[in-house]
């Protein structure tokens, strides 16, 4: 019979491959924070630099400013005039403005697919809504924005009279179709994930299909709901292209949402291409991308805990 | 027939055949391998108490009691396959050939080349049926296109399968039927030349005449190797094995001879259980 | 003595009559969430439309071939498509491996309840989170300002910037972790579809983990990576914030061809064209080709990856 020597495991190989896969996995959790530390080591000079202090002190970004001595106190976001001005609050405004619109436009839509899509659609139709969704999701944000700058606007206008084009309205509906996938498909998720026993329990009790969803499925999946609506939010803050082509980016203080707007991550997009390395106006960029960072990650990190203790929740229920 | 009434005749028939039991028994043949006092726990819940016992070469040892009784986890010590799963710690010591496994083998993938393992549920790769079979050898070193042939078709003419795959052998593997992916599995684990096969319930899955093909080959194969089969089939164990042990709940509750357990079982829960009072 | 208790007769009380009203039958949220879905199909059909409407006519074989002419009023697209698709190229050889080297960490060594886990996993979801434009600002930080600026004062000193400027490697890597979580996440539904059968038949024979792993589970998982690296080229392709200062540039006469030259790119274009020409209506063809042509790419390769992953959730092992 044949002869056969194995050959001895090389225990180094093991214990390099090993270490390889586990020192790379660290990678994840290393970007994280390099990208918080670059970022915000820009930014530093708002604390530290007397000279930047001058210009956009936390103070003078926040409040209000006398920037002409005589002259009213007042918000003003121009890096590039004589007295350049780095109030935030006209950014600010418009970053919120723009979310809250693209919320009021996804949630309706979004929670309603969800809620149809999870209780009222036959297998068929649920087949055919999440491909639609998924579609909706993969375009990319610069064709909502070239969508909402060359048709949307002209429609807006149109339909409504308005003056500006580019307007807060414009950019937040396009806002809010990027935002509709995220809130569906959590939503979903979450309805999808109630337990059949607890449907079961109320039909046996003689509640009819809409009476199950909505006593039952809807209460339990609120959570869930309820984080697709904040991670939808947090996306709405940090999106740039499609502000940055479809709200005019004028960074004025006004509570209409049919004026334009600037937000935060449009001006970082529009600003940072013509910066003098290390300038003030730089340094302020920078800061507004630490906001952004810090802003979106807490924002994450809640809607996760959410939906993390939600499946807690529901799988207490089902042992 | 199974329980031997305590009379004083001393040349009744049952007598008779377990004289020749423990005689044969005491042909000479070593213990390939020797438990002794294990304790077994998945994290705090203890799962074997305190087992002792000898597996004898070249002899079919069969574990039998009811589910759940903790025969599983005793086999899978015995080639250090539960240190593929978190949290568990034995204590005690599993012997093969005089050597602690656990205590004198740093790695333990050398002992699974020497005590093998087949599975209650044939889980072949997802790859041809040649590459099934060869795969031991290339996982241990062998590259020796030549020799890998060779052993290949040896380990399925030793698995009683080479006729019904010798001009199939790049299909895949899922193309055959549930006995013979399992007589593929028997092969794969043949090929690395192990001292020990461990079988867990191997024919529990398997329709009559693919469990009877097994039985033979298990009763071929004890000629070469040492054979510790799992069963809950006491019939099977009845036909197939030459020294029994009885678990219960962890415990190793009896063991001995074949014949002896099935007929003259010394405690009485082997003998309740054997009567099919529990189980 | 004896102790009587008291015959009470048994007061035959009346039961409380139960009147089942009438049940509301869901009709009408039934119709609403019907509509929200309506309203999204309507919203992307129209998209859609618009936007093959207006570039069918200039999408052409030459269209595709040729760069463009007459300051972008003629002429092809053929660099950003050459400069997508080498930027999305040297995207995937960076991400892959490191996603599904995490991938398997996560999922092959380590028990999902230790600390390092879920921080990684908080990690990799807020990394999902993180804005575009952040991820702009990191590579210019860390990528261009730290790497390409270390790498000019080690080695090239005092010529110039030679890797501390925009360049096609830092904008794929910035790219790279933009995408990594998308990577991760499909590698790990791959993996959790292999059934623990196939690794304890391959330890039995004496295969080490290591072994079992490369033999074993990264085959089997390989329609999980396949798709996960066609959503990152999907996702990287479309993304212009990360790209606009850390390479992309509107019009190059050349071709990028070193690691650092920079690149033209189908999603900047777009943003620039539509925000930035001089003549909007003379560069409108261009500007709807490019975008149909980024548009059908993105869905080609979206497609291609659902059908994977749709083989891969009916496909498993033993089946």
């Amino acid at each position: 019979m044949q002869e056969l020597k194995f050959k001895p495991k090389s225990r180094l190989r093991e214990f390099l491959g090993e270490k390889l896969i586990s020192v790379n996995a660290y990678i994840a959790l290393l970007a994280i924070f390099l990208i918080f530390a670059f970022v915000f080591k820009e930014a530093i000079p708002i604390f530290t630099d007397g000279a930047v202090q001058q210009e956009a002190s936390l103070e003078k970004m926040t409040f209000k400013q006398e920037f002409r001595a005589g002259r009213e106190a007042r918000w003003s976001w121009q890096p590039n005039s004589d007295i350049p001005k780095f109030s935030l609050w006209p950014l600010f405004l418009g970053t919120i403005k723009a979310a809250i619109i693209a919320m009021l436009f996804a949630m309706p839509l979004g929670i309603g697919a969800a809620v149809y899509s999870s209780e009222f659609a036959d297998r068929r139709l649920r087949e055919f809504i999440k491909p639609v969704i998924e579609i909706l999701a993969a375009i990319p944000s610069v064709v909502l924005g070239f969508f909402a700058l060359m048709v949307l606007a002209t429609f807006l206008q149109n339909v409504l009279g308005l003056t500006f084009r580019l307007n807060a309205l414009n950019a937040g509906i396009a806002l809010g179709l990027a935002v509709i996938p995220i809130v569906f498909t959590v939503a979903e998720d979450a309805m999808t994930s109630v337990p059949g026993s607890l449907r079961d329990a109320a039909t046996a009790l003689g509640a009819n299909p809409w009476q199950v969803s909505l006593t039952t499925v809807l209460p339990a999946a609120t959570p869930g709901i309820a984080a697709g609506v904040v991670l939808g939010f947090g996306r709405a803050v940090g999106e740039t292209m499609i502000v940055l082509m479809a709200s005019g980016n004028a960074a004025i203080v006004s509570a209409s949402m049919l004026d334009s707007v600037r937000t935060f991550s449009a001006t970082i997009a529009a600003e940072l291409a013509e910066v003098v390395f290390g300038s003030t106006h730089y340094t302020v960029l920078f800061f507004i991308g630490a906001l952004l960072f810090v802003f979106t990650f807490l924002i994450n990190l809640g809607g996760d805990m959410i939906l993390a203790r939600l499946k807690q929740r529901l799988q207490g229920k089902t042992s | 027939m199974l329980v031997h009434e305590n009379t004083d005749e001393v040349n009744s028939t049952e007598e008779i055949d377990d004289a020749i039991d423990e005689q044969s028994d005491t042909i000479p043949t070593r213990m390939k391998m020797s438990v002794r006092s294990l304790d077994f726990f998945y994290g705090n819940a203890q799962a074997l108490y305190d087992i002792s016992m000898d597996v004898a070469e070249h002899r079919v040892t069969a574990l039998i009691g009811p589910s759940g009784c903790g025969k599983s986890t005793f086999l899978r010590t015995l080639n250090r396959m539960n240190e593929t799963i978190a949290g568990t710690r034995q204590q005690g010591q599993v012997l093969l050939d005089g050597r602690d496994i656990y205590r004198e083998f740093n790695d333990p993938s050398a002992i699974r080349t020497r005590v093998g393992m087949v599975f209650q549920k044939s889980n072949p790769f997802p790859k041809s049926i040649f590459d099934n079979v060869a795969y031991g050898l290339r996982v241990n070193g062998i590259t020796d296109r030549h020799i890998i042939a060779t052993v290949v078709e040896e380990s399925l003419i030793q698995a009683a399968l080479w006729d019904e795959v010798k001009d199939k052998l790049n299909n895949s593997a899922f193309m055959l039927s549930g006995g013979q992916q399992q007589r593929l599995c028997i092969a794969r684990a043949l090929a690395i030349r192990p001292e020990v096969i461990l079988m867990d319930e191997p024919a529990s899955a398997l329709d009559p005449i693919s469990t009877a093909k097994i039985e033979d080959l298990i009763g071929e194969l004890k000629v070469k190797y040492t054979i510790v089969i799992v069963t809950h089939n006491m019939q099977q164990a009845a036909r197939v094995s030459d020294h029994t042990g009885f678990f219960y709940e962890g415990r190793l509750i009896e063991d001995g001879p074949t014949r002896r357990i099935f007929t003259r079982p010394d405690k009485k829960k082997t003998e309740d259980y054997i009567t099919g009072r529990f189980g | 003595m004896i102790t009587e208790t008291q015959d009470r007769p048994v007061e035959k009380k009346e039961l409380v009559e139960l009147q089942f009203r009438p049940k509301t039958s869901g009709t009408i949220p039934r119709g609403l969430t019907l509509l929200a879905v309506v309203i999204i199909v309507v919203i992307l059909a129209v998209i859609m439309g618009n936007i093959i409407w207006g570039g069918i006519g200039t999408v052409s074989w030459k269209f595709l071939t040729h760069p463009p002419e007459q300051g972008m009023e003629a002429g092809g697209i053929f660099p950003a498509i050459f400069g997508t698709v080498a930027l999305v190229f040297l995207m995937v050889i960076a991400v892959v491996p490191i996603g599904v080297l995490t991938a398997i960490y996560l999922h092959e060594y380590t028990s999902p309840t230790s600390k390092m886990t879920r921080f990684i996993r908080v990690a990799i979801n807020n990394l999902a989170g993180v804005p575009s434009i952040v991820f702009g600002l990191f590579g210019l930080g860390f990528f261009i300002g730290f790497i390409g600026g270390g790498l000019d004062s080690l080695f090239y000193s005092g010529e110039g910037p030679v890797w501390g400027q925009p360049a096609i490697i830092w904008a794929s890597l910035t790219l790279a972790l933009l995408t990594l979580p998308v990577v991760i996440v499909s590698t790990e539904e791959a993996l959790r579809t292999i059934p623990p059968e196939l690794r304890e038949a391959s330890y039995a024979l004496g295969g080490t983990k290591l072994q079992t792993i490369w033999r074993i589970v990264i085959p089997q998982a390989m329609p999980g990576v396949l798709t996960g690296s066609i959503l990152a080229v999907s996702r990287g392709a479309g993304e212009v914030a990360p790209i606009m200062f850390t390479g992309a540039a509107y019009y190059l006469p050349y071709l990028p061809g070193k690691l650092n030259d920079q690149f033209m790119e189908l999603g900047y274009h777009i943003y620039v064209m539509a925000t930035q020409s001089p003549d909007v209506e003379a560069t409108k063809p261009l500007l709807y080709g490019t975008v149909l042509v980024l548009l059908a790419l993105t869905f080609a390769l979206n497609s291609i990856a659902i059908v994977i992953r749709s083989r891969m959730r009916k496909n498993r092992v033993g089946t």
